[in-house]
Protein backbone atom coordinates (compact mmCIF):
# COMPACT_ATOMS: atom_id res chain seq x y z
CA UNK A 1 0.00 0.00 0.00
CA UNK A 2 1.32 3.16 -0.73
CA UNK A 3 -0.06 5.52 1.62
CA UNK A 4 -2.20 4.92 4.87
CA UNK A 5 -6.00 5.91 4.24
CA UNK A 6 -7.86 4.05 7.00
CA UNK A 7 -11.46 4.66 6.35
CA UNK A 8 -10.46 3.20 2.53
CA UNK A 9 -9.10 0.47 3.60
CA UNK A 10 -12.15 -0.10 5.21
CA UNK A 11 -14.04 0.51 2.52
CA UNK A 12 -12.59 -2.01 0.70
CA UNK A 13 -12.83 -5.00 3.26
CA UNK A 14 -17.08 -3.86 3.47
CA UNK A 15 -17.07 -4.44 -0.59
CA UNK A 16 -15.08 -7.19 -0.39
CA UNK A 17 -17.23 -8.87 2.25
CA UNK A 18 -20.01 -7.79 0.94
CA UNK A 19 -18.62 -9.12 -2.82
CA UNK A 20 -18.13 -12.39 -1.12
CA UNK A 21 -21.75 -12.45 0.37
CA UNK A 22 -23.51 -12.21 -3.09
CA UNK A 23 -21.01 -14.50 -4.88
CA UNK A 24 -21.51 -17.10 -2.29
CA UNK A 25 -25.71 -16.34 -2.02
CA UNK A 26 -26.80 -18.99 -4.80
CA UNK A 27 -24.00 -21.76 -2.97
CA UNK A 28 -25.59 -21.13 0.97
CA UNK A 29 -29.50 -21.32 -0.35
CA UNK A 30 -28.39 -24.72 -1.84
CA UNK A 31 -27.08 -26.01 1.56
CA UNK A 32 -30.22 -24.52 3.26
CA UNK A 33 -32.28 -25.75 0.89
CA UNK A 34 -30.83 -29.41 1.12
CA UNK A 35 -31.97 -29.35 4.80
CA UNK A 36 -35.39 -28.99 4.23
CA UNK A 37 -37.93 -31.30 3.28
CA UNK A 38 -40.33 -31.38 0.04
CA UNK A 39 -43.43 -29.29 1.21
CA UNK A 40 -41.03 -26.26 2.72
CA UNK A 41 -39.54 -26.10 -0.37
CA UNK A 42 -42.87 -26.40 -2.12
CA UNK A 43 -45.09 -23.96 -0.82
CA UNK A 44 -43.29 -20.84 0.18
CA UNK A 45 -40.24 -19.09 -0.53
CA UNK A 46 -36.91 -20.94 0.40
CA UNK A 47 -36.10 -20.84 4.09
CA UNK A 48 -32.84 -18.48 5.30
CA UNK A 49 -32.04 -20.78 8.03
CA UNK A 50 -31.31 -24.40 7.66
CA UNK A 51 -34.23 -27.18 8.88
CA UNK A 52 -33.84 -30.40 10.39
CA UNK A 53 -33.44 -32.69 7.45
CA UNK A 54 -30.43 -32.98 6.72
CA UNK A 55 -29.23 -36.06 7.31
CA UNK A 56 -32.93 -37.63 6.21
CA UNK A 57 -31.74 -36.12 2.46
CA UNK A 58 -28.08 -36.58 2.46
CA UNK A 59 -28.63 -40.49 3.18
CA UNK A 60 -31.51 -40.57 1.04
CA UNK A 61 -29.60 -39.43 -2.09
CA UNK A 62 -26.17 -41.54 -1.13
CA UNK A 63 -28.20 -44.45 -0.60
CA UNK A 64 -31.51 -44.90 -2.26
CA UNK A 65 -31.67 -45.01 -6.20
CA UNK A 66 -34.97 -44.39 -6.64
CA UNK A 67 -34.82 -40.94 -5.29
CA UNK A 68 -33.29 -39.23 -8.94
CA UNK A 69 -36.10 -41.01 -10.50
CA UNK A 70 -34.92 -44.26 -12.29
CA UNK A 71 -31.36 -42.66 -12.28
CA UNK A 72 -28.54 -45.25 -11.21
CA UNK A 73 -27.40 -44.63 -7.75
CA UNK A 74 -25.66 -41.46 -6.57
CA UNK A 75 -22.57 -43.06 -5.55
CA UNK A 76 -22.02 -45.09 -8.73
CA UNK A 77 -22.39 -41.82 -10.79
CA UNK A 78 -20.08 -39.83 -8.63
CA UNK A 79 -18.08 -43.17 -9.03
CA UNK A 80 -18.60 -42.26 -12.68
CA UNK A 81 -17.66 -38.94 -12.83
CA UNK A 82 -14.12 -39.36 -10.57
CA UNK A 83 -12.64 -42.47 -13.40
CA UNK A 84 -13.36 -39.75 -16.25
CA UNK A 85 -11.68 -37.20 -14.35
CA UNK A 86 -8.98 -39.31 -13.43
CA UNK A 87 -8.51 -41.19 -16.95
CA UNK A 88 -8.50 -37.35 -18.87
CA UNK A 89 -6.21 -35.89 -16.21
CA UNK A 90 -3.46 -38.49 -16.59
CA UNK A 91 -4.24 -39.11 -20.18
CA UNK A 92 -4.15 -35.56 -21.51
CA UNK A 93 -0.68 -35.31 -19.46
CA UNK A 94 0.66 -38.20 -20.55
CA UNK A 95 0.44 -38.06 -24.75
CA UNK A 96 1.62 -34.00 -23.92
CA UNK A 97 4.09 -34.25 -22.31
CA UNK A 98 5.71 -37.41 -24.36
CA UNK A 99 5.01 -34.72 -27.51
CA UNK A 100 6.17 -31.98 -26.16
CA UNK A 101 9.12 -33.74 -25.59
CA UNK A 102 9.46 -34.78 -29.28
CA UNK A 103 9.07 -31.27 -30.58
CA UNK A 104 11.53 -29.99 -28.06
CA UNK A 105 14.39 -32.53 -28.00
CA UNK A 106 14.46 -33.92 -31.35
CA UNK A 107 14.96 -32.68 -35.11
CA UNK A 108 12.99 -34.57 -37.66
CA UNK A 109 10.79 -33.92 -40.86
CA UNK A 110 6.93 -32.53 -40.93
CA UNK A 111 8.30 -31.28 -36.86
CA UNK A 112 6.31 -28.48 -37.79
CA UNK A 113 3.55 -29.51 -39.45
CA UNK A 114 2.88 -31.88 -35.85
CA UNK A 115 2.71 -29.02 -34.54
CA UNK A 116 0.21 -27.51 -36.67
CA UNK A 117 -2.31 -30.31 -35.93
CA UNK A 118 -1.68 -30.06 -32.64
CA UNK A 119 -2.33 -26.16 -32.59
CA UNK A 120 -6.02 -26.86 -34.53
CA UNK A 121 -6.91 -28.89 -31.50
CA UNK A 122 -8.01 -25.40 -29.87
CA UNK A 123 -10.12 -23.92 -32.36
CA UNK A 124 -12.18 -26.91 -32.38
CA UNK A 125 -14.25 -27.33 -29.38
CA UNK A 126 -16.57 -30.40 -29.13
CA UNK A 127 -19.14 -28.30 -29.11
CA UNK A 128 -18.86 -26.80 -32.79
CA UNK A 129 -18.56 -30.65 -34.21
CA UNK A 130 -21.41 -32.38 -32.37
CA UNK A 131 -22.63 -34.38 -34.86
CA UNK A 132 -19.27 -35.60 -36.86
CA UNK A 133 -17.46 -36.33 -34.11
CA UNK A 134 -20.45 -38.29 -32.86
CA UNK A 135 -20.76 -40.08 -36.04
CA UNK A 136 -17.34 -41.14 -35.61
CA UNK A 137 -17.16 -42.75 -32.57
CA UNK A 138 -20.35 -44.28 -33.50
CA UNK A 139 -18.39 -45.93 -36.30
CA UNK A 140 -15.71 -46.68 -34.37
CA UNK A 141 -17.92 -48.75 -32.02
CA UNK A 142 -17.01 -46.46 -28.70
CA UNK A 143 -20.72 -45.72 -27.96
CA UNK A 144 -21.58 -46.39 -24.64
CA UNK A 145 -17.98 -47.38 -23.52
CA UNK A 146 -15.14 -45.65 -21.07
CA UNK A 147 -13.02 -45.81 -24.28
CA UNK A 148 -15.76 -43.59 -25.68
CA UNK A 149 -15.85 -41.03 -23.03
CA UNK A 150 -12.69 -40.05 -22.36
CA UNK A 151 -9.88 -41.06 -25.44
CA UNK A 152 -11.77 -38.06 -27.19
CA UNK A 153 -10.86 -36.15 -24.69
CA UNK A 154 -7.36 -36.55 -23.84
CA UNK A 155 -5.64 -34.76 -27.03
CA UNK A 156 -4.64 -31.07 -25.63
CA UNK A 157 -2.84 -28.34 -27.11
CA UNK A 158 -2.52 -26.44 -23.90
CA UNK A 159 -0.40 -29.04 -22.28
CA UNK A 160 1.30 -29.61 -24.70
CA UNK A 161 2.11 -26.24 -25.14
CA UNK A 162 2.68 -25.78 -21.26
CA UNK A 163 5.35 -28.87 -21.05
CA UNK A 164 7.20 -26.86 -24.52
CA UNK A 165 7.43 -23.94 -22.79
CA UNK A 166 8.73 -25.51 -19.88
CA UNK A 167 11.34 -27.96 -21.34
CA UNK A 168 12.80 -24.77 -23.35
CA UNK A 169 14.12 -23.47 -19.85
CA UNK A 170 15.38 -26.17 -18.87
CA UNK A 171 19.51 -25.75 -19.51
CA UNK A 172 21.05 -27.17 -22.52
CA UNK A 173 23.96 -28.96 -20.16
CA UNK A 174 21.47 -30.80 -18.81
CA UNK A 175 21.13 -32.83 -22.04
CA UNK A 176 24.93 -32.37 -22.91
CA UNK A 177 25.73 -34.07 -19.18
CA UNK A 178 22.79 -36.57 -19.67
CA UNK A 179 24.63 -37.82 -23.47
CA UNK A 180 28.39 -37.26 -22.02
CA UNK A 181 27.02 -40.28 -19.38
CA UNK A 182 25.78 -42.23 -22.29
CA UNK A 183 21.86 -41.64 -21.48
CA UNK A 184 19.80 -42.39 -23.91
CA UNK A 185 16.83 -40.19 -25.11
CA UNK A 186 14.55 -42.22 -22.76
CA UNK A 187 16.53 -42.37 -19.80
CA UNK A 188 17.21 -38.51 -19.78
CA UNK A 189 13.14 -38.35 -20.29
CA UNK A 190 12.53 -40.56 -17.35
CA UNK A 191 15.45 -39.41 -15.08
CA UNK A 192 15.83 -35.89 -15.66
CA UNK A 193 12.96 -34.43 -17.13
CA UNK A 194 10.05 -35.95 -15.80
CA UNK A 195 11.05 -35.09 -12.17
CA UNK A 196 11.70 -31.39 -13.30
CA UNK A 197 8.05 -31.38 -14.31
CA UNK A 198 6.73 -32.23 -10.90
CA UNK A 199 5.53 -28.95 -10.28
CA UNK A 200 3.74 -28.34 -13.59
CA UNK A 201 2.55 -31.58 -14.14
CA UNK A 202 0.62 -30.78 -10.57
CA UNK A 203 -0.18 -27.47 -11.70
CA UNK A 204 -1.90 -29.11 -14.83
CA UNK A 205 -3.33 -31.68 -12.75
CA UNK A 206 -5.74 -29.65 -10.51
CA UNK A 207 -7.24 -27.75 -13.72
CA UNK A 208 -7.51 -30.94 -15.77
CA UNK A 209 -9.06 -32.89 -13.28
CA UNK A 210 -11.87 -29.57 -12.61
CA UNK A 211 -12.07 -29.88 -16.55
CA UNK A 212 -12.79 -33.80 -16.56
CA UNK A 213 -15.25 -33.66 -13.93
CA UNK A 214 -17.40 -31.08 -15.06
CA UNK A 215 -17.83 -32.82 -18.39
CA UNK A 216 -21.37 -32.13 -20.04
CA UNK A 217 -21.63 -32.11 -23.62
CA UNK A 218 -19.61 -35.39 -23.96
CA UNK A 219 -20.90 -37.76 -21.65
CA UNK A 220 -24.37 -36.73 -22.86
CA UNK A 221 -23.47 -37.44 -26.56
CA UNK A 222 -21.88 -41.01 -26.52
CA UNK A 223 -23.60 -42.76 -23.38
CA UNK A 224 -27.23 -43.99 -23.39
CA UNK A 225 -26.28 -47.10 -21.00
CA UNK A 226 -27.13 -45.49 -17.38
CA UNK A 227 -24.74 -47.18 -16.36
CA UNK A 228 -22.38 -44.87 -17.46
CA UNK A 229 -24.17 -41.43 -16.53
CA UNK A 230 -21.72 -38.93 -14.68
CA UNK A 231 -22.99 -36.85 -12.12
CA UNK A 232 -23.44 -33.64 -14.35
CA UNK A 233 -25.83 -36.19 -16.09
CA UNK A 234 -27.73 -37.32 -13.31
CA UNK A 235 -28.21 -33.58 -12.40
CA UNK A 236 -29.71 -32.72 -15.27
CA UNK A 237 -31.99 -35.65 -15.59
CA UNK A 238 -32.68 -35.03 -11.83
CA UNK A 239 -34.32 -31.75 -12.76
CA UNK A 240 -35.95 -32.77 -15.73
CA UNK A 241 -38.75 -34.11 -14.30
CA UNK A 242 -41.75 -34.98 -16.87
CA UNK A 243 -44.81 -34.83 -14.26
CA UNK A 244 -44.99 -34.08 -10.66
CA UNK A 245 -42.23 -31.99 -8.86
CA UNK A 246 -39.34 -31.85 -8.79
CA UNK A 247 -37.51 -32.82 -5.27
CA UNK A 248 -36.14 -29.51 -4.64
CA UNK A 249 -34.10 -30.58 -1.45
CA UNK A 250 -32.44 -33.53 -3.14
CA UNK A 251 -31.37 -31.85 -6.12
CA UNK A 252 -29.62 -29.13 -4.14
CA UNK A 253 -28.13 -31.97 -2.19
CA UNK A 254 -26.93 -33.32 -5.01
CA UNK A 255 -25.61 -29.96 -6.66
CA UNK A 256 -23.83 -29.86 -2.98
CA UNK A 257 -22.14 -32.91 -3.40
CA UNK A 258 -21.32 -32.62 -6.78
CA UNK A 259 -19.50 -29.25 -6.49
CA UNK A 260 -17.83 -30.21 -3.27
CA UNK A 261 -14.77 -32.05 -4.46
CA UNK A 262 -13.57 -29.73 -6.84
CA UNK A 263 -13.61 -26.84 -4.72
CA UNK A 264 -11.91 -28.79 -2.17
CA UNK A 265 -9.63 -29.42 -4.63
CA UNK A 266 -9.28 -25.56 -5.72
CA UNK A 267 -9.24 -24.54 -1.94
CA UNK A 268 -6.67 -26.85 -0.62
CA UNK A 269 -4.46 -26.52 -3.70
CA UNK A 270 -4.41 -23.21 -4.17
CA UNK A 271 -1.01 -22.33 -5.32
CA UNK A 272 -1.49 -25.17 -7.51
CA UNK A 273 -4.36 -24.17 -8.87
CA UNK A 274 -3.74 -20.50 -9.94
CA UNK A 275 -0.14 -21.36 -10.91
CA UNK A 276 -2.07 -24.19 -13.57
CA UNK A 277 -4.52 -21.88 -14.33
CA UNK A 278 -2.56 -18.67 -15.54
CA UNK A 279 0.43 -21.02 -17.19
CA UNK A 280 -2.22 -22.71 -19.12
CA UNK A 281 -3.64 -20.14 -20.31
CA UNK A 282 -1.66 -18.12 -22.19
CA UNK B 1 9.42 -22.38 -33.82
CA UNK B 2 12.79 -23.56 -32.51
CA UNK B 3 14.09 -27.02 -30.47
CA UNK B 4 17.14 -27.43 -28.40
CA UNK B 5 21.00 -26.68 -29.62
CA UNK B 6 21.34 -30.29 -29.17
CA UNK B 7 18.89 -32.81 -29.66
CA UNK B 8 18.63 -36.46 -29.59
CA UNK B 9 19.12 -37.72 -33.35
CA UNK B 10 17.08 -40.95 -33.44
CA UNK B 11 14.67 -41.33 -36.34
CA UNK B 12 11.91 -43.45 -35.28
CA UNK B 13 11.43 -42.33 -31.56
CA UNK B 14 10.06 -38.70 -31.93
CA UNK B 15 7.29 -40.03 -34.38
CA UNK B 16 6.28 -42.58 -31.88
CA UNK B 17 6.35 -40.20 -29.25
CA UNK B 18 3.84 -37.73 -31.27
CA UNK B 19 1.73 -40.69 -32.44
CA UNK B 20 -1.00 -40.94 -29.56
CA UNK B 21 -1.51 -37.30 -29.27
CA UNK B 22 -1.65 -37.23 -33.43
CA UNK B 23 -4.27 -39.75 -33.02
CA UNK B 24 -6.79 -39.12 -31.71
CA UNK B 25 -6.42 -35.07 -33.14
CA UNK B 26 -6.46 -36.52 -36.87
CA UNK B 27 -9.47 -39.33 -35.55
CA UNK B 28 -11.16 -36.84 -33.29
CA UNK B 29 -10.98 -32.97 -34.67
CA UNK B 30 -9.44 -33.40 -37.85
CA UNK B 31 -11.49 -35.43 -39.40
CA UNK B 32 -14.86 -34.71 -38.10
CA UNK B 33 -14.03 -30.62 -38.70
CA UNK B 34 -13.44 -32.50 -42.75
CA UNK B 35 -16.68 -34.25 -42.25
CA UNK B 36 -18.28 -31.25 -41.25
CA UNK B 37 -17.33 -28.69 -44.22
CA UNK B 38 -18.29 -31.60 -46.65
CA UNK B 39 -21.96 -32.39 -45.46
CA UNK B 40 -22.49 -28.70 -45.33
CA UNK B 41 -22.25 -29.22 -49.11
CA UNK B 42 -24.23 -31.68 -49.26
CA UNK B 43 -28.31 -33.16 -48.72
CA UNK B 44 -28.76 -36.39 -47.81
CA UNK B 45 -31.95 -37.83 -49.28
CA UNK B 46 -34.81 -38.64 -45.85
CA UNK B 47 -33.16 -42.52 -45.87
CA UNK B 48 -29.73 -41.76 -45.78
CA UNK B 49 -29.49 -43.42 -49.11
CA UNK B 50 -27.71 -40.94 -51.31
CA UNK B 51 -26.21 -37.17 -51.08
CA UNK B 52 -26.14 -35.06 -53.74
CA UNK B 53 -24.29 -32.03 -53.65
CA UNK B 54 -25.99 -28.53 -53.64
CA UNK B 55 -23.24 -25.90 -53.02
CA UNK B 56 -23.64 -23.04 -50.86
CA UNK B 57 -27.47 -24.05 -50.33
CA UNK B 58 -27.21 -24.41 -46.37
CA UNK B 59 -25.57 -21.46 -46.13
CA UNK B 60 -27.64 -19.35 -48.40
CA UNK B 61 -30.77 -20.64 -46.35
CA UNK B 62 -29.06 -20.00 -42.58
CA UNK B 63 -27.85 -16.58 -43.30
CA UNK B 64 -31.03 -15.98 -45.24
CA UNK B 65 -33.28 -17.84 -42.08
CA UNK B 66 -33.98 -15.12 -39.20
CA UNK B 67 -34.13 -17.35 -36.37
CA UNK B 68 -30.55 -18.09 -37.36
CA UNK B 69 -29.96 -14.54 -37.51
CA UNK B 70 -31.70 -14.24 -34.24
CA UNK B 71 -30.01 -16.90 -32.49
CA UNK B 72 -26.85 -14.71 -33.86
CA UNK B 73 -27.81 -11.48 -32.51
CA UNK B 74 -28.68 -13.41 -29.42
CA UNK B 75 -25.60 -15.04 -28.88
CA UNK B 76 -23.67 -11.44 -29.44
CA UNK B 77 -26.14 -10.06 -26.75
CA UNK B 78 -25.10 -12.86 -24.92
CA UNK B 79 -21.40 -12.70 -25.06
CA UNK B 80 -21.17 -9.31 -24.46
CA UNK B 81 -22.75 -9.05 -21.36
CA UNK B 82 -21.83 -11.90 -19.52
CA UNK B 83 -18.09 -11.03 -20.68
CA UNK B 84 -18.50 -7.22 -19.46
CA UNK B 85 -20.66 -8.10 -16.15
CA UNK B 86 -17.87 -11.22 -15.43
CA UNK B 87 -15.10 -8.77 -15.97
CA UNK B 88 -15.83 -5.12 -13.79
CA UNK B 89 -16.86 -7.39 -11.31
CA UNK B 90 -13.56 -9.26 -11.31
CA UNK B 91 -11.34 -6.25 -11.54
CA UNK B 92 -13.50 -4.32 -8.95
CA UNK B 93 -12.64 -7.52 -6.67
CA UNK B 94 -9.16 -7.14 -7.87
CA UNK B 95 -8.38 -4.11 -6.91
CA UNK B 96 -9.62 -4.40 -3.78
CA UNK B 97 -7.60 -7.26 -2.31
CA UNK B 98 -4.52 -5.34 -4.28
CA UNK B 99 -5.30 -2.86 -1.89
CA UNK B 100 -4.78 -5.17 0.87
CA UNK B 101 -1.56 -6.48 2.38
CA UNK B 102 -2.32 -9.35 4.95
CA UNK B 103 -5.76 -9.88 4.36
CA UNK B 104 -5.23 -10.16 0.38
CA UNK B 105 -4.67 -13.77 0.88
CA UNK B 106 -7.75 -14.45 2.64
CA UNK B 107 -10.50 -12.58 0.32
CA UNK B 108 -8.56 -14.51 -2.60
CA UNK B 109 -9.35 -17.87 -1.48
CA UNK B 110 -13.31 -16.79 -0.51
CA UNK B 111 -13.31 -15.26 -3.78
CA UNK B 112 -11.54 -18.08 -6.65
CA UNK B 113 -13.85 -21.09 -6.06
CA UNK B 114 -16.65 -20.46 -8.15
CA UNK B 115 -14.49 -21.32 -10.76
CA UNK B 116 -14.47 -24.85 -9.58
CA UNK B 117 -18.71 -25.28 -9.65
CA UNK B 118 -19.45 -27.11 -12.96
CA UNK B 119 -21.18 -25.31 -15.58
CA UNK B 120 -23.97 -27.42 -15.14
CA UNK B 121 -24.42 -26.90 -11.33
CA UNK B 122 -23.85 -23.35 -11.61
CA UNK B 123 -26.97 -23.01 -13.57
CA UNK B 124 -29.31 -25.10 -11.16
CA UNK B 125 -28.17 -22.75 -8.35
CA UNK B 126 -29.11 -19.94 -10.18
CA UNK B 127 -32.30 -21.29 -11.35
CA UNK B 128 -33.52 -22.45 -7.83
CA UNK B 129 -32.68 -18.95 -6.67
CA UNK B 130 -34.83 -17.73 -9.45
CA UNK B 131 -37.76 -20.64 -9.07
CA UNK B 132 -40.84 -18.52 -8.91
CA UNK B 133 -42.56 -20.56 -6.54
CA UNK B 134 -39.99 -21.07 -3.85
CA UNK B 135 -36.86 -19.17 -5.22
CA UNK B 136 -35.54 -15.82 -3.10
CA UNK B 137 -35.44 -13.71 -6.05
CA UNK B 138 -38.74 -13.48 -7.16
CA UNK B 139 -39.61 -13.09 -3.29
CA UNK B 140 -37.10 -9.86 -3.06
CA UNK B 141 -38.32 -8.64 -6.82
CA UNK B 142 -41.77 -8.67 -6.03
CA UNK B 143 -41.17 -5.59 -3.67
CA UNK B 144 -39.86 -3.87 -6.50
CA UNK B 145 -42.77 -4.53 -8.16
CA UNK B 146 -41.14 -6.86 -11.09
CA UNK B 147 -42.86 -10.26 -11.95
CA UNK B 148 -40.40 -13.14 -12.27
CA UNK B 149 -41.00 -15.71 -14.54
CA UNK B 150 -38.37 -16.96 -16.63
CA UNK B 151 -40.41 -19.87 -17.76
CA UNK B 152 -42.45 -17.07 -19.61
CA UNK B 153 -40.63 -14.28 -19.75
CA UNK B 154 -37.79 -14.10 -22.58
CA UNK B 155 -36.03 -11.43 -21.69
CA UNK B 156 -35.94 -12.96 -17.69
CA UNK B 157 -34.81 -16.00 -18.87
CA UNK B 158 -31.80 -14.79 -20.90
CA UNK B 159 -30.98 -12.83 -17.67
CA UNK B 160 -31.27 -15.49 -15.65
CA UNK B 161 -28.35 -17.43 -17.90
CA UNK B 162 -26.28 -14.38 -18.10
CA UNK B 163 -26.39 -13.96 -14.41
CA UNK B 164 -25.17 -17.99 -14.01
CA UNK B 165 -22.69 -17.50 -16.79
CA UNK B 166 -20.62 -14.41 -15.31
CA UNK B 167 -20.95 -15.92 -11.39
CA UNK B 168 -18.81 -19.02 -12.75
CA UNK B 169 -16.06 -16.51 -14.52
CA UNK B 170 -15.99 -13.97 -11.73
CA UNK B 171 -13.14 -15.79 -9.45
CA UNK B 172 -11.39 -16.55 -13.45
CA UNK B 173 -11.05 -12.30 -14.09
CA UNK B 174 -10.68 -12.21 -10.60
CA UNK B 175 -7.32 -14.19 -10.77
CA UNK B 176 -5.61 -12.81 -13.98
CA UNK B 177 -6.56 -8.86 -13.44
CA UNK B 178 -5.14 -9.73 -9.77
CA UNK B 179 -1.75 -10.71 -11.16
CA UNK B 180 -1.89 -8.05 -13.84
CA UNK B 181 -2.08 -5.38 -10.97
CA UNK B 182 0.31 -6.89 -8.61
CA UNK B 183 3.01 -6.66 -11.81
CA UNK B 184 2.29 -2.69 -12.07
CA UNK B 185 5.61 -1.08 -10.09
CA UNK B 186 5.08 0.28 -7.30
CA UNK B 187 7.49 3.39 -7.76
CA UNK B 188 4.79 4.49 -10.49
CA UNK B 189 2.19 3.82 -7.69
CA UNK B 190 4.49 6.02 -4.98
CA UNK B 191 5.45 8.32 -7.64
CA UNK B 192 1.90 9.47 -8.21
CA UNK B 193 1.26 9.31 -4.50
CA UNK B 194 3.63 11.79 -3.83
CA UNK B 195 2.37 14.22 -6.96
CA UNK B 196 -1.03 14.20 -5.68
CA UNK B 197 -3.07 11.45 -7.05
CA UNK B 198 -5.67 9.54 -5.06
CA UNK B 199 -5.86 5.78 -4.89
CA UNK B 200 -9.08 6.37 -6.95
CA UNK B 201 -7.04 8.35 -10.08
CA UNK B 202 -3.86 6.50 -9.59
CA UNK B 203 -6.20 2.93 -10.49
CA UNK B 204 -7.65 4.94 -13.38
CA UNK B 205 -4.49 6.76 -14.88
CA UNK B 206 -1.76 4.02 -14.05
CA UNK B 207 -3.07 0.50 -12.91
CA UNK B 208 -5.70 0.48 -16.01
CA UNK B 209 -3.80 1.46 -18.82
CA UNK B 210 -0.91 -0.57 -17.78
CA UNK B 211 -3.06 -3.85 -17.58
CA UNK B 212 -4.83 -3.21 -20.88
CA UNK B 213 -2.83 -6.25 -22.27
CA UNK B 214 -4.92 -8.75 -19.62
CA UNK B 215 -7.96 -7.01 -20.34
CA UNK B 216 -7.95 -7.53 -24.04
CA UNK B 217 -6.91 -11.11 -23.24
CA UNK B 218 -9.43 -11.34 -20.22
CA UNK B 219 -12.28 -9.92 -23.17
CA UNK B 220 -11.27 -12.39 -25.89
CA UNK B 221 -10.90 -15.75 -23.37
CA UNK B 222 -14.30 -15.13 -22.07
CA UNK B 223 -15.78 -14.04 -25.08
CA UNK B 224 -14.94 -17.63 -26.05
CA UNK B 225 -16.11 -19.52 -23.02
CA UNK B 226 -19.57 -17.31 -23.19
CA UNK B 227 -20.19 -18.66 -26.40
CA UNK B 228 -18.92 -22.66 -25.88
CA UNK B 229 -18.40 -23.62 -22.43
CA UNK B 230 -22.07 -22.25 -21.21
CA UNK B 231 -24.11 -25.09 -23.09
CA UNK B 232 -24.71 -27.05 -19.71
CA UNK B 233 -26.11 -24.24 -18.39
CA UNK B 234 -28.85 -23.50 -20.71
CA UNK B 235 -29.28 -26.98 -21.05
CA UNK B 236 -30.24 -27.55 -17.51
CA UNK B 237 -32.41 -24.44 -16.88
CA UNK B 238 -34.25 -22.81 -19.90
CA UNK B 239 -33.55 -25.62 -22.71
CA UNK B 240 -33.20 -22.90 -25.18
CA UNK B 241 -36.47 -20.80 -24.55
CA UNK B 242 -39.28 -19.95 -23.42
CA UNK B 243 -39.74 -19.41 -27.52
CA UNK B 244 -35.96 -19.49 -28.71
CA UNK B 245 -34.80 -16.59 -26.52
CA UNK B 246 -32.57 -18.28 -25.06
CA UNK B 247 -31.28 -20.30 -27.98
CA UNK B 248 -27.77 -19.66 -28.48
CA UNK B 249 -25.42 -20.47 -32.00
CA UNK B 250 -24.17 -23.31 -30.03
CA UNK B 251 -27.01 -24.78 -28.64
CA UNK B 252 -28.77 -24.34 -32.22
CA UNK B 253 -26.19 -26.98 -33.45
CA UNK B 254 -27.02 -29.51 -30.65
CA UNK B 255 -31.25 -28.68 -31.26
CA UNK B 256 -30.84 -28.90 -34.89
CA UNK B 257 -28.07 -31.65 -35.41
CA UNK B 258 -28.73 -33.72 -32.91
CA UNK B 259 -32.09 -33.59 -32.07
CA UNK B 260 -33.44 -32.49 -35.16
CA UNK B 261 -31.35 -34.28 -37.27
CA UNK B 262 -31.03 -32.36 -39.43
CA UNK B 263 -27.15 -33.09 -41.09
CA UNK B 264 -26.70 -30.15 -43.63
CA UNK B 265 -27.82 -27.18 -41.55
CA UNK B 266 -26.24 -28.39 -38.60
CA UNK B 267 -22.79 -28.84 -40.44
CA UNK B 268 -22.92 -25.28 -42.08
CA UNK B 269 -24.00 -24.36 -38.73
CA UNK B 270 -21.07 -25.88 -37.35
CA UNK B 271 -18.27 -24.27 -40.30
CA UNK B 272 -19.80 -21.16 -39.62
CA UNK B 273 -18.91 -21.26 -35.60
CA UNK B 274 -15.38 -22.92 -36.21
CA UNK B 275 -14.72 -19.74 -38.28
CA UNK B 276 -15.59 -17.61 -35.13
CA UNK B 277 -13.32 -19.86 -33.64
CA UNK B 278 -10.47 -19.46 -35.44
CA UNK B 279 -10.62 -15.62 -35.71
CA UNK B 280 -11.03 -15.46 -31.71
CA UNK B 281 -8.00 -17.98 -31.50
CA UNK B 282 -5.95 -16.24 -33.81
CA UNK B 283 -6.66 -12.75 -32.32
CA UNK B 284 -5.79 -14.26 -29.13
CA UNK B 285 -2.36 -15.66 -30.13
CA UNK B 286 -1.02 -12.43 -32.09
CA UNK B 287 -2.08 -10.66 -28.90
CA UNK B 288 -0.14 -12.76 -26.74
CA UNK B 289 3.28 -12.24 -28.72
CA UNK B 290 2.87 -8.66 -27.91
CA UNK B 291 2.61 -9.38 -24.49
CA UNK B 292 5.69 -11.32 -23.95
CA UNK B 293 7.46 -8.06 -25.02
CA UNK B 294 5.46 -5.72 -23.31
Amino acid sequence: MVENRPFLTFLTHAFLIVGFLIVALPVYVAVIASTHDVSTLMSQTVPLWPGSHFIENYSRILTDASAANGLPNYSHMALNSLIMAVVITVGKIAISILSAFAIVYFRFPFRQLAFWIIFVTLMLPVEVRIMPTYKIVADLGMLNSWAGLTIPLIASATATFLFRQFFMTVPDEMLEAARVDGAGPMKFFRDILLPLSRTNIGALSVILFIYGWVQYLWPMLVTTDPGYYTLMMGMKRMVTVQDGVIEWQLVMAGSVLAMLPPILIVIFMQRLFIRGLTETEK
Amino acid sequence: METKKTTFDNRLLPYLLLAPQLFITLVFFIWPAAQAVKSSFEREDPFGLSTAFVGLLHYQRLLSDPEYLAALSRTGVFAVSVTVLSMVLGLAFAAAVDRLTRTGKVYTTLLVWPYAVAPVVAGILWWFLFNSTTGLMPFVLEKFGIDWDHDLNGTQAMILIIVAAAWKQISYNFLFFLAGLQSVPQSLMEAAAIDGSGPVKRFFTISLPLISPTTFFLFIINVNYTMFDTFPIIDATTVGGPAQATTTLVYKVYQDGYIGLNLGSSSAQSVLLMMIVMVLTYVQFRFVERRVQY
